[in-house]
């Protein structure tokens, strides 16, 4: 039962994280049709920033300031330089230019970087377990991943409708050509998304940055799970990236936890391993197969 | 108009004037005798999060050239980056056998090896391996022109295997990557572990995030983990393992190559108690070894890893035969003898090649822990294996 406990719990910082992420990348697909490869790189950015700046400052809070301006800010300059040229065209161009500024950025963030990652200790007010239940010790970074996870998908709550900045992202992902017939600069407002994107991008990236080890490819990893979540969720519903991004986060990891044990209940050993280490890895593709045989659109499409 | 376009041809010019120059100049020093460099084709992995290990090795080599001689015969490092992609090395492997090239080393991955490997000994190159020894090459398949100055994969981990029944753990968790080099590592740990195996845990390749992982092995309450992770994961690992507070009671034990100088720097604190199977660290207690540390340190201004040691170790070997021939590595036989005799002081201590040209030396248990000014550094605990070979000597038939 503890165990079944602690792995919900590492279950939902798996899709804390990855809530993030997709909130951004389905708003940027679900609003402005692009398809953003480069939107891990703008996660491995801000955890690089966070680094180096907890590196040179020694505060975490520095690190969250710069990871969050470092992302934001490389996002506008994306979206300002590459991206807003390939609106019109084909999704083939978007993914085309985005792939290579993955090359471009892991390039880049080596150069100025250097080669050797940059290390990053758990701030200390986040060092150490607490203990959740009798018996269940839990470390304090990941409870506060999830937490932040919550404050994010509560932030996102009211921005989007609550605000008139809000109104029009949710405008934007119905019916783009209408909003724009309005009279709504939509040049900014995609500026705006995409910005937003690479804040909760480079948010991610600080959290993460002292659990895992800050590297050029991270964010490569990362993103095909994400537009997994995206995709499970319905492209361009906030709501759909929450419910996607938990389910993906518990899917993996309980199914990491107890695919294994089941089968080896069942079958030997030797063929046991083989066989969950495949499912394992399998599962959330397969969670995605079967909610697009019941549901083309994911769960909670933001156009029913 | 004209300006430009003239400018531009004279540019063109000479810049194909220099690349003929290059592919005209390789085959000349390769056929003409001993007064000309020897030159060594070094494909390594440059590039990529992995190029440290790439720039250890190479540094690590040069080092133990003299005024651009190794055994008293100058040579000529020619170095290509692979990208850590199978198919890059292999076109530079071609492009130097085409050139001329007969002698290789410096590939630090095993699946960069088996793409490089077969296509130079069917030239009828020879090659030195001076860090990956793969089970394939080792048993049936093993070649007459191919050597392995570093260690077989396998021993590595039957080593660790031992280090455990040393250490008096009973039950042992173990953890992998879901590859082959990840099942091989088990493998060679059960082979000789002695106690229970209570727990195989095998994780994704490009998994990041074990917090599932580690949440199971408290629930089994192991006496010890084994575990391993190279590179990134590795890293990953052992700081989760610190932060969820398994470190303090549950000992990880690992092979040296998942914790290397450069990843206790990444790691921090984290590294603190970790075990290790090895067969060299920096504070190995031997004249050779100091020196090399010593030396190392001041011509690049950091501590060198193991792949630096074994880059420096394989360079000393090939320099005992090429000065054996004299340089002349047409004389393959003789210089096929002389690689096997192994006549060189080697940084590791004992070292002598086996049967199938890999080699047979000691295995140490060792510990990463703090040294007086407060750095961790991996200390040699005891010798675990003498003179050990590797499980697929006896299956290798060499003329």
């Amino acid at each position: 039962m503890i165990l079944l406990i602690e792995q919900v719990l590492n279950g939902l910082q798996y899709g804390a994280m990855l809530f993030m992420l997709a909130s951004g990348l389905t708003l940027i697909f679900g609003i402005m049709g692009v398809i953003n490869l480069t939107h891990g790189s703008l996660y491995m950015v801000g955890a690089y920033c966070a680094a180096s700046a907890v590196l040179q400052s020694g505060s975490f809070l520095v690190g969250i300031a710069a990871a969050l301006a470092g992302a934001g800010l490389y996002a506008v300059v994306i979206e300002l330089a590459v991206v807003q040229w390939l609106y019109r065209r084909d999704h083939l161009y978007q993914v085309l230019a985005t792939l290579g500024l993955i090359l471009f950025t892991n390039e880049a963030v080596s150069l100025i970087f250097g080669r050797r990652p940059p290390l990053m200790d758990i701030p200390p007010f986040l060092q150490g377990s607490v203990t959740v239940l009798p018996g269940l010790d839990y470390p304090l970074m990941r409870l506060a991943f999830i937490g932040v996870g919550g404050l994010v998908a509560v932030g996102l709550w009211l921005l989007v409708n609550h605000t008139r900045l809000g109104m029009l992202v949710r405008a934007g992902a119905d019916d783009r050509e209408m909003v724009s017939a309005l009279g709504v600069d939509i040049r900014r407002l995609y500026t705006l998304v995409f910005g937003l994107g690479g804040l909760l991008c480079g948010l991610a990236g600080v959290m993460a940055a002292p659990l895992l080890a800050v590297e050029i490819g991270m964010g490569e990893r990362v993103l095909i799970t994400t537009f997994v979540v995206i995709v499970i969720g319905g492209v361009g519903s906030i709501r759909g990236a929450l419910v996607g991004a938990l389910l993906v986060g518990m899917v993996d990891g309980l199914g990491r936890a107890y695919l294994p044990q089941g089968l080896q209940m069942l079958l030997p050993p030797s063929v046991a391993d083989t066989l969950s280490a495949g499912l394992v890895s399998a599962s959330i593709y397969v969670l995605m197969a079967i909610v697009l045989l019941v549901r083309p659109l994911g769960l909670l499409p933001a156009r029913s | 108009m004209t300006r430009i376009s003239s400018s531009w041809q004279a540019v063109a010019a000479a810049f194909l004037a220099a690349i003929l120059a290059v592919i005209l100049a390789a085959p000349a020093s390769a056929q003409s005798g001993p007064a000309t460099p020897t030159t060594i084709g070094f494909i390594t992995t440059l590039s990529t999060p992995a190029g440290y290990i790439g720039e250890d090795i190479r540094d690590g080599f040069q080092l133990a050239l003299k005024d651009g001689t190794l055994g008293g015969v100058p040579v000529k490092l020619q170095i290509e980056d692979d990208s850590l992609k199978p198919a890059n090395a292999k076109q530079a492997a071609d492009r130097m056998i085409q050139s001329g090239i007969k002698l290789f080393t410096g590939v630090n991955f095993s699946n960069v090896l088996a793409a490089v490997v077969p296509g130079v000994l069917e030239a009828g190159g020879v090659y030195v391996s001076l860090n990956p020894g793969p089970s394939v090459f080792a048993g049936e398949k093993c070649n007459r022109n191919y050597f392995v100055a570093s260690y077989q994969n396998d021993a590595f981990h039957e080593a660790a295997g031992l280090s455990a029944n040393l250490l008096g753990y009973k039950r042992v968790v173990l953890l992998a990557p879901a590859y082959q080099a990840g099942r091989d590592a088990l493998e060679g740990f059960k082979r000789t572990f002695k106690g229970e195996i209570i727990g195989e845990i095998y994780t994704k390749l490009d998994q990041t995030d074990f917090s599932v992982e580690l949440a199971r092995v408290r629930s089994l309450q192991p006496d010890a983990i084994y575990q391993f992770h190279p590179g990134g994961a590795g890293i990953n690992f052992a700081k989760q393992y610190a932060n969820s507070g398994l470190s303090k009671s549950v000992p990880m034990l690992i092979p040296s190559f998942s914790m290397d100088a450069r990843m206790i720097g990444a790691t921090g604190e984290a590294a603190d108690g970790i075990y290790a199977s090895a067969i060299w660290t920096t504070e190995s207690d031997n004249p050779a070894s100091k020196a090399f540390v010593e030396a190392f340190r001041k011509a690049y201004s950091r501590t060198p890893t193991m792949y630096a040691q074994q880059a420096y170790d394989t360079a000393n070997l090939i320099g005992s035969a090429l000065k054996a021939v004299n340089g002349d590595i047409s004389k393959q036989a003789e210089f096929r003898d002389a690689l096997r005799k192994a006549h060189f002081t080697a940084v590791r201590g004992k070292f002598s090649l086996g049967p199938n040209q890999h080699p047979i030396q000691d295995y140490y248990l060792t510990k990463f822990v703090k040294n007086a000014s407060g750095e961790i550094v991996q200390t040699v605990v005891r010798k675990v294996a003498e003179d050990y070979g590797d499980a697929y000597a006896a299956r290798c038939k060499i003329d």
